[in-house]
């Protein structure tokens, strides 16, 4: 059985079918591409995924459960994390404050017990460092642990988010157009960063992207959106070439 | 310059993050221990009062400067706690037992005030909070049977294992105790996965969620503490005061609150003592003002509640760093001295500027 997948999923807003019936599956270990043009309903489908929206029909599995009616905030603690197409970042905090809170689906001390920072809660916090260290090394975010995030340029934002994303440990990874705003060199670190995710860190990405040549390195499979509707699936060469996508592209 | 070399996640997870930082701060609680002694019942009654508003401060800030929800209510769970204190040592209860109370009752309250804060943001939650704030100043004055209405209430001094302590220097004791333990109690909060929830909340709620922070629940436990911190701040005002009425707990206490939070800097903890010191002295900078306009002004209903404002939006304006954030950047100037840089605090356009600094 696949680690996720998402049937008939749909979505009006007024009138507006933002995304209409889309199914497909995401196997674990790969990374799983959503390319089309603005306003196909990607993001509103990664808001579905995360919970934000309430779908109108259809039905997200993961990991062997149905969660279309999970709360939001119970999403990350199984097993899903992602980030956001306008960074989301906490900004009025350090990097280090931003990272570890992507540790907070594994925080389970109380409200008490922090405040009195009781033993076992300095031994949990030191985990907690331990795992966001690990974070920081892979990222090489090493220079701005106790940098405010409102002071970073928007290339190395980008890194804290998916930073903050795989503290959380996922299985299942969401980013929302990892590359925007990147310049070439940012974006092919970005490209190594997702094929190390998948190759050493064994987590399954689901992504959306514009920049093709960054979808054909990285994809295993790719599907296509337009007007809330899946056009296209296949390896990246194949939906690139569909005469479906390249219509849609163009504007048809 | 200073340069920390850590060695040991510990280091960042401490209280005090160098020797030096130990140092001041022994030094600090020496002076305060220290201080009765050389300081007249004046300013010793001024000393008390700072560190009442200090720890109001701090439970203003914990949710308005931390967790971002603005409220201008919290003059009513200061109320909360002065009657509750003053109610129960009535009762004969002690005041080792009244105090804890007190802060319980005023933190019950919040969890209900906060309910609605669930659905509401920004000006909405502002306007929320002020018609409670209302609600319960006119409670105050009506339920007489209970508050002895427009009449006020005698406070009992307090009394621990039977001694009384009634004397000035007693509660300047007893409050910077209670602040002391306050600020710790905060500081801890700050340094474990609820502060950085809250602080979360106040960033981005939407990225919040999504890494697991359930808001409803955090947002309750942000109204709940700083309720229960300002209900405390009130029982000891209570004393301070020796007698209570309504009119002690109007809007321009809460707004009071709000200028010593944003003046202090929002979002320090350091930030809410400076601007508990600068509430206290303000009224008198502002009496002595008053000496020199014009008495048709001087004289006008509000001007002292025109001036608070005008203070808020002057450092809204020009210092939203607050005294603290004026504080830092002097430290910092001195420490790299004669390197500072104008632009140490400045903002980087994000979009500008996206290559890496390595
Ligand atoms: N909360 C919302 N309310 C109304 N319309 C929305 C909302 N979110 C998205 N939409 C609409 O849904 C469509 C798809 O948007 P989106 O998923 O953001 O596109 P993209 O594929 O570029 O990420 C757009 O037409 C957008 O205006
Ligand atoms: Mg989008």
């Amino acid at each position: 059985m696949s680690l996720f997948a998402v049937e008939q999923l749909g979505i009006s807003f007024g009138g507006l079918r933002a995304v209409d019936q889309i199914s497909f599956e995401v196997e674990a270990g790969e990374v799983f591409t959503i390319i089309g043009p603005n306003g196909a309903g990607k993001t509103t489908t990664f808001n579905l995924v995360s919970r934000i929206y309430d779908p109108t029909d259809g039905r997200i599995t993961f990991d062997g459960e149905d969660i279309t009616r999970v709360p939001p905030h119970r999403i990350a603690g199984m097993g899903i994390a992602r980030t956001f197409q306008n960074i989301e970042l906490f900004d009025n905090a350090t990097v280090l404050a931003n990272l570890l809170l992507g540790r907070h689906a594994h925080a389970s001390t109380g409200v008490v017990s922090n405040m009195l920072f009781l033993p076992h809660v300095r031994r949990a916090e030191i985990a907690h460092r331990e795992k966001v260290e690990e974070v920081i090394d892979f990222l090489d975010l090493q220079a701005y642990r106790e940098t405010l995030v409102s002071g970073l340029p928007y290339g190395v934002r980008k890194v804290v988010e998916l930073g903050r994303a795989l503290a959380s440990e996922p299985k299942l990874l969401l980013l929302d157009e990892p590359s925007s705003g990147l310049n070439t060199e940012e974006t092919d670190d970005m490209a190594f960063w997702i094929g190390d995710i998948q190759k050493d860190l064994g987590i399954t990405v689901l992504m959306i992207e514009h920049d093709m040549n960054l979808v054909g390195r990285v994809s295993d499979r790719v599907l296509a959106l337009n007007y809330g509707r899946a056009i296209a699936m296949g390896t990246p060469d194949e939906v690139q070439s569909h005469p479906e996508v390249v219509k849609a592209y163009l504007g048809g | 310059m200073r340069f920390i070399f850590k060695t040991d996640y510990n280091q960042d997870i401490r209280l005090f993050k160098h020797g030096g930082a130990v140092f001041w701060y022994a030094l600090l609680i020496v002076a305060l221990i220290a201080a009765p002694l050389v300081l007249d019942r004046y300013l010793m009654s001024q000393a008390t009062f700072v560190f009442i508003y200090a720890i109001a401060g701090i439970g203003l800030m914990l949710l308005s400067g931390y967790t971002g929800q603005i409220s201008l209510g919290h003059a009513a769970f200061f109320a909360v706690g002065s009657y509750t204190e003053a109610i129960l040592l009535e009762k004969g209860f002690p005041f080792l037992l009244s105090l804890p109370i007190s802060g319980l009752l005023a933190g019950a309250v919040g969890v209900v005030i906060g309910l609605p804060a669930l659905r509401l943001a920004g000006i909405y939650l502002a306007i929320a909070t002020l018609a409670f704030a209302f609600i319960v100043e006119e409670i105050l004055a009506r339920w007489e049977s209970v508050t002895n209405g427009t009449l006020g209430m005698l406070v009992e001094p307090i009394n621990i294992f039977g001694v009384e302590l009634f004397r000035e220097w007693h509660l300047y004791y007893v409050c910077l105790a209670v602040l002391v333990l306050v600020v710790l109690g905060a500081v801890n909060l700050l340094r474990s996965p609820t502060g950085r929830a809250m602080i979360a909340i106040r960033d981005s709620e939407i990225a919040a969620q999504s890494m697991g922070v359930n808001l409803a629940k955090y947002k309750t436990i942000a109204f709940a503490i700083s309720a229960a911190v300002t209900g405390l701040a009130g029982a000891l005002y209570a004393h301070r005061l020796g007698y209570i009425s309504p009119e002690a707990y109007t809007i321009l206490l809460s707004v009071e609150f709000l200028l010593l939070i944003v003046v202090g800097g929002l979002g320090s903890i350091h930030g809410a003592v400076f601007g508990a010191i600068f509430v206290i002295v303000l009224p008198q900078i502002v009496s002595i003002l008053k000496g020199y306009m014009p008495s048709q002004i001087a004289e006008q209903t509000g001007i002292d509640a025109g001036i608070f404002g005008l203070v808020i939006v002057l450092f809204m304006l020009y210092e939203p760093l607050g005294l603290y954030g004026r504080w830092v950047k002097i430290k910092l100037y001195f420490s790299t001295f004669p390197m500072y840089r104008k632009a140490t605090f400045k903002r980087q356009k994000s979009y500008t500027k996206t290559e890496r600094l390595r």
